[in-house]
């Protein structure tokens, strides 16, 4: 095999076999920059029982090499194991920028492959480019609970790592006509650490597994007063198709689990649109979704500082907005589907 | 069981005020404080400790302020702090900050399980827990909200990933990072913080380890930081009010309006 080196890499997510659309969307990010830079772009897959006809989506989104590594001890994630293929890989080939999912798994992955290497990496990045002149990548990202945006430099140190929070950027339109070579990677015994044994997964309830990639979350707050009263912001949630998200004050006061959580202790998150009930706005809070496309917020405060940030604001009580929203969407859902029928 | 915490002080978020010229956060020593996600590293070995005995020992690196910290954790009731300042660890990276913890620890502990919060809230990487495990050569589990068995070698834990809660087994010695849903942490108490008070926190600096000096501090950095930008957040959207029940079917159909705008509804 003929090795290209100064690649821009992507280190492609699986789960049970499919990609995860984080995959396509740092192909987005590479893509832009492998052609700033005049390289190419390919995608690193570690992991087991991952067809060729997904592999092939990553061209189709932009890739122009995928270096696949699979065997059945890769199915679920060790880091100790994917680190040592992934730094294998970097010191076999010397891409010139790694990019990884700001996700569980790459904010695991890459700070311990980074040590190995002996590189930079900038977490969570929602930005990337290439410094004119130097070919350089400036990796921004926002610092202090978003009170700041930051650009980082790795100057003296290949390859660039850089981890991307999840919707940062849109995918391609995969382009199924796009070739590209698939290679084969043979894993050698000495790869597979076994210190570290999966033994299963215990899965969320279905309103928390979409947190992360739900185009809409309904978000509940103290203004619930209740825990009871947070099952109005489940079915809102469920009329719109939602993820559940919450405030930290109704996750303390066991209102709904912490996996909910959003802000500086629980999770960031960029949906389309977040939606925040009965939330005023605590700059712990705002550091999880700022970096939405576009915030609601529903309260009976008008100071409430989550207006400041809200794009569409409505000053009223929760208890009464939402039940009326929640019966507009049953009528207008009645009446398609009357058409329906029709 | 010897348990190992670096934490970090961090600016204290809902005081945290930028300088209007140039953007850099005015770091106000006395609004400092422990970085809050690390009080869930301390309670979990807090509670090893109850449970298994042993020692737990609080590694910091920053200026001399950070002793305040230190006391507070040993009021908590954790057994033995030090803290690592010196100016030439001063503007480290997260690599650098990994390497110059991890050495300190390799020299001068013994450990079983270190233990760190998920990230700190000012950096936001949560890249030195890993960045630790790589450099002492010990596996690492990450975002872990529980321990579900320890049998005196191996640890069940229960990590809570994008999937749902990844239950695995790790040997120690290893790293752990932990997420606030794993314990609520304890206040500290007044036997405590008068014990925390007596105590001598000793300050190691650059040549209290041998050290790669050209792995310290900024210089030991890959990252630089080129700029910093102030986004302008403030949005200022239309507000609908409901002041009588006119009103609330007139918000409800904005509000679908605006989700129908963006093709979401």
């Amino acid at each position: 095999m003929k090795i290209n080196v100064n690649q821009v890499w992507t280190v492609a997510e699986h789960w049970e076999g499919n990609l995860k659309p984080i995959s396509f969307e740092l192909l987005h990010w590479g893509r832009t920059l492998a052609d700033k830079l005049q390289t190419s772009l390919a995608s690193i897959v570690i992991g087991n029982a991952i067809n060729n006809e997904e592999l092939q989506k990553l061209i189709a989104y932009g890739a122009d090499e995928v270096y696949s590594v699979q065997d059945p001890r890769l199915s679920f994630f060790v880091c100790e194991t994917y680190a040592r293929i992934l730094t294998s890989l970097i010191q076999s080939f010397q891409p010139v920028v790694v990019l990884g999912g700001a996700t569980t798994l790459g904010r695991t992955l890459l700070p311990y492959v980074a040590v190995k290497v002996h590189t930079g990496l900038t977490a969570d990045c929602t930005g990337l480019d290439i410094e004119e002149g130097t070919g350089n990548l400036l990796q921004i990202r926002p610092a202090i609970g978003g009170n700041i945006m930051a650009t980082i430099k790795t100057p003296f140190h290949r390859p660039q790592m850089a981890t991307v929070r999840p919707h940062s950027i849109k995918p391609l339109c995969p382009d199924p006509f796009r070739t590209g070579w698939i290679h084969r990677i043979p894993i050698q015994d000495q790869m597979i650490d076994s210190r570290v044994d999966v033994l299963g997964l215990d899965p969320l309830d279905s309103g928390r597994s979409t947190l992360d990639s739900a185009e809409i979350v309904v978000s509940g707050g103290k203004g619930l007063r209740r825990g009871d009263a947070f099952s109005l912001i489940q079915s809102l949630a469920q009329d719109l198709g939602a993820a559940v998200g919450a405030s930290r004050e109704a996750v303390d006061r066991g209102w709904i689990s912490y996996p909910h959580q959003v802000g500086l202790s629980g999770k960031a998150i960029s949906p389309k649109v977040y939606i925040a009930v009965g939330i005023s706005g605590a700059i712990q809070h705002l550091a999880g979704i700022k970096s939405s496309e576009a915030i609601v917020a529903i309260n009976s405060d008008p100071s409430a500082p989550i207006f400041q940030v809200a794009d569409f604001g409505i000053v009223g009580d929760l208890f009464q907005v939402i039940p009326e929203i929640r019966k507009h969407i049953h009528e207008q859902k009645k009446k398609k589907g009357m058409e329906c029928h029709e | 069981m010897q348990i190992v915490i670096p934490i970090k002080q961090v600016p204290d978020t809902s005081k945290v005020k930028l300088d209007p010229e140039s953007g850099t956060i005015i770091r106000n020593p006395a609004d400092a404080v422990m970085n809050p996600l690390d009080l869930y590293a301390l309670e979990t070995a807090l509670r090893f400790k109850e449970t298994y005995g042993g020692k737990i020992t609080i590694v910091s690196m920053g200026p001399s302020s950070a002793l305040r910290m230190l006391k507070e954790a040993l009021a908590m009731g954790c057994d033995e702090a030090f803290l690592l300042s010196d100016k030439a660890f001063a503007g480290a990276d997260t690599w650098a900050t990994s390497y110059t913890l991890s050495t300190a620890i390799r020299q001068s502990l013994s450990y079983d399980l270190i233990l760190t919060g998920e990230r700190a809230t000012d950096g936001d990487t949560g890249q030195v827990g890993p960045g630790i495990a790589a450099w002492l050569d010990i596996p690492i589990a990450t975002y872990v909200a529980r321990i579900v068995s320890f049998d005196g070698k191996r640890l069940e834990v229960a990590r809570l990933i994008e999937e749902g809660y990844q239950r695995v087994s790790i040997p120690l010695p290893c790293v752990l990072t932990v997420v606030k849903e794993i314990a609520i942490p304890r206040l500290p108490t007044l036997k405590g913080i008068l014990r925390a008070r007596a105590s001598e926190i000793p300050i190691r600096t650059k040549e209290s380890f041998s050290f790669r000096p050209e792995y310290l501090g900024l210089k030991g950095s890959p990252t630089r930081v080129v700029k910093i930008d102030t986004p302008q957040i403030t949005r200022h959207g239309k507000t609908v009010w409901v002041k009588n029940p006119e009103d609330l079917s007139k918000a409800a159909v904005e509000f679908l309006n605006f989700l129908q705008q963006r093709n979401l509804y």
